[in-house]
């Protein structure tokens, strides 16, 4: 074998633009993805319009003012804004290209607000525009912005209660409220009820004043309790519900580190598989197979020697790539060599899927693009996310998951680099056994390779 | 099939390379080759001949080990066949990207020979690729690539060398130069059996002729004895296998 070894190393040696693309196009896929999956989005460019005029922004609420403008900050922080300074303006950027929204913030927001928190009147609006065709980035603009606008809404309205509440306070307990400029004490209800009791209490016993100011101290009585109830309701609906979440798969791979171990995996089986269809397939083009088969090496030997072949350029290739990603993401180097079991496991399963695709398509070329086809829906595949599909479908691709090499290899290396579960023996044994598995296949495959 | 090595045995007469008794071969239904017995002596340059499906390649791959028989027994004396026989595809069985001399190292390493750099020499010298030695065998033209061929089949010094269509793809000159290298090799005592649809080449090299028809071994002998078979006067060698193949119906 170490002769078969050694020549299909001086083969690869002399083709340099096979082994470069072998190696360089995976790669690059392999960091697209992984950056893909591993950067979060950019913000939109957006125009933004105020049209409220600086110092009128303010909302008068009883005795307290909120401010507008502030919470325009917020939407300003989701978004790349392009300030202009008409609504033609912000339209005309939009159209142009230069943005891909326009949010216009009309002049009568503040009081619109005002008139529907005093008045339960109107429906204050803020206008958006947008100029895309590509639904993809669309619904990536509508998300950004209508999720901070909800934000902005949801703090306006908390701002609202939080208001109601300290006035219902001050009517409940007393207090001192600004009115016009002037520092008024409010009585309050409980001391009112007070008051009147006392009153009660210190007027003749046949007097006709207590039977009213009975019924005044039972209507306080009522309202006291009434207003009681309603300020912790009220200060509740800001926040109706919070949630307590806890991670019952225990310790998750690092978005970076699940993103590396994708690259690497996509890279690992790209080069792996293609690399042993293809050179299988070429015992076959140069007319060698009969000739090294008759006695010189057995098929179970060739394809261990393809596998072995395929699986440690590819363990090579990928654990340098790792490497070089380790610099900008953190990857646990004290693992280290359960990198090169995880990666060399991987290597060996899609060695033989590789090796089954080459004794199936026979030809270079065929297997080449046999080993392309199969590659690509395998990746797909285990990398839909579970809840993104429906009951049925899940358990289809779950299986099909099962059935090659990527899922189980991405497992152990996410593990490899990361130390998060599931541990790395299950997905190790996992890949022994589809190794053993598609060996298998491509023995049967031979019987039939050497036939013109 | 039973193969069995060496002086060791008893069914090997003396002074003979390789005896096929009984050869048959089915691919489903259809009888590829149909109980072809033949034994063959050292020295002797073998053609093989008949029209196509007449089961050559099949023979030749029985011969080389790369086919099992369904039925009879092959014996090879001095070496097991298979191993023991040299064998040269039709079609160059070669790494294009290697040189000539790492395409002869290769397959004399996997040969297990006790010295494989002694046996790249000795087959360089004998192709006359000395010369050519670093060069890649996909750079070479087709005659040479044929050389380079034969060379890796005989790099085991086999007793037996089988050649299947040796000739097919080269042009005159490369042939002749390609005939005169099989020829001296047989001189040497080396048994070579080719197939061929060229009749010419086996009137003009080969010392016996097997021909074959829809898998039967139809006639062995001379070419000299095939014409004197069909009898009367045929124009030449391919004239009177014709006839021959006519008289017995195929």
């Amino acid at each position: 074998m170490r002769w078969l070894l050694v020549k299909d190393l001086q083969i690869l040696k002399r083709s340099p633009l096979l082994v470069g693309l072998l190696v360089v196009y995976p790669i690059a896929i392999a960091l697209m993805i992984g950056f893909a999956l591993s950067s979060p989005p950019g913000k939109p460019t957006v125009a933004f319009y105020n049209q409220v005029p600086p110092g009128q922004g303010d909302i008068k609420l009883g005795s307290q003012q909120i401010n507008v403008a502030s919470y325009a900050s917020d939407l300003l922080s989701s978004i790349k804004p392009i300030t202009v300074h008409s609504e033609a303006q912000a339209i005309a950027k939009v159209r142009d290209g230069d943005a891909l929204a326009a949010v216009i913030i009309p002049s009568a927001l503040p009081q619109q607000i005002q008139s529907l928190v005093t008045q339960g009147v109107g429906r204050p609006t803020v206008m958006l525009y947008l100029n895309t065709k590509d639904p993809v980035e669309k619904q990536f603009v509508d998300q950004a912005i209508s999720s901070r606008l909800s934000q902005v809404e949801q703090a306006v309205s908390k701002q609202v209660l939080r208001v109601a509440v300290t006035d219902l306070q001050e009517v409940l307990s007393g207090g001192s409220v600004q009115i016009l400029g002037q520092n008024v004490q409010l009585l309050g209800l409980r001391n009112a009820r007070t008051i009147v009791a006392g009153t009660i209490a210190s007027l003749p016993s046949r007097s006709s004043l207590r039977v009213a100011l009975h019924q005044v101290v039972g209507f306080a009585d009522l309202a006291i309790e009434g207003l009681a109830f309603a300020s912790p309701v009220l200060g509740s609906i800001g926040t109706p519900l919070t949630v307590d979440e806890t991670q019952l798969a225990g310790r998750t791979t690092p978005t970076d580190a699940y993103a590396a171990a994708i690259a690497v995996i996509v890279s690992l089986m790209f080069v792996t598989v293609l690399l042993a269809a293809g050179m299988l397939a070429v015992e076959r083009s140069e007319n060698a197979y009969a000739r090294l088969v008759r006695g010189l090496v057995t098929p179970g030997r060739l394809l261990a020697e393809k596998i072995a072949l395929s699986g440690g350029c590819a363990t090579a290739v990928t654990l340098l790539m790792a490497a070089f990603v380790s610099l900008f993401v953190h990857l646990d180097w004290s693992r280290f060599e359960l990198w090169v079991l995880a990666l060399a496991f991987g290597g060996i399963a899609f060695g033989a899927l590789g090796v089954a695709i080459g004794g199936v398509a026979r030809e270079v070329s065929a297997a080449s693009l046999f080993a392309f086809l199969v590659s690509l829906p395998i990746a797909f595949v285990a990398l839909v996310p579970a809840s993104a599909v429906s009951g049925t479908l899940k358990s289809v691709l779950d299986v099909i998951a099962f059935l090659f090499p990527f899922k189980a290899a991405l497992q152990a290396v996410s593990n490899a680099f990361s130390g998060t579960p599931p541990g790395i023996g299950l997905p190790l044994l996992h890949l022994a056994v589809l190794a053993i598995a598609f060996g298998v296949l491509a023995r049967l495959a031979l019987r039939r390779f050497a036939v013109r | 099939m039973s193969t069995t090595a060496g002086n060791r045995n008893p069914a090997v007469p003396p002074g003979t390379t390789l005896t096929a008794r009984s050869l048959t071969k089915r691919f489903g239904t259809r009888a590829a080759l149909n109980a072809v017995s033949f034994e063959l002596s050292p020295g002797e340059l073998v053609g093989i001949v008949g029209p196509n499906g007449a089961g050559k390649t099949t023979l030749l791959s029985i011969l080389a080990g790369v086919l099992t028989p369904d039925e009879g027994e092959l014996s090879q004396l001095g070496r097991e066949i298979g191993w023991g026989a040299g064998w040269v595809p039709q079609t160059p069985a070669l790494y294009s990207k290697l040189s000539v001399a790492e395409n002869l190292r290769l397959f004399a390493r996997l040969e297990k020979l006790a010295d494989p750099e002694a046996a790249v020499a000795r087959m360089l010298a004998q192709t006359a690729l000395e010369d050519r030695a670093g060069e890649e065998v996909g750079r070479l033209s087709g005659g040479n690539q044929q050389r380079v061929n034969i060379a890796i089949g005989l790099l085991s010094e086999p007793a037996v060398l089988l050649l299947d269509e040796p000739s097919a793809s080269l042009d005159p000159r490369q042939r002749e130069r390609l005939w005169e290298f099989i020829s001296g090799l047989a001189g040497r005592g080396t048994t070579v059996v080719f197939s061929t649809h060229n009749v010419a080449e086996v009137e003009r090299f080969a010392t016996r002729v097997l021909l074959l028809a829809d898998g039967e071994l139809l006639f062995t002998g001379t070419p000299s004895d095939l014409e004197r078979a069909v009898g009367g006067d045929p124009r030449d060698f391919e004239t009177a296998l014709m006839q021959f193949l006519h008289q017995r119906g195929h």
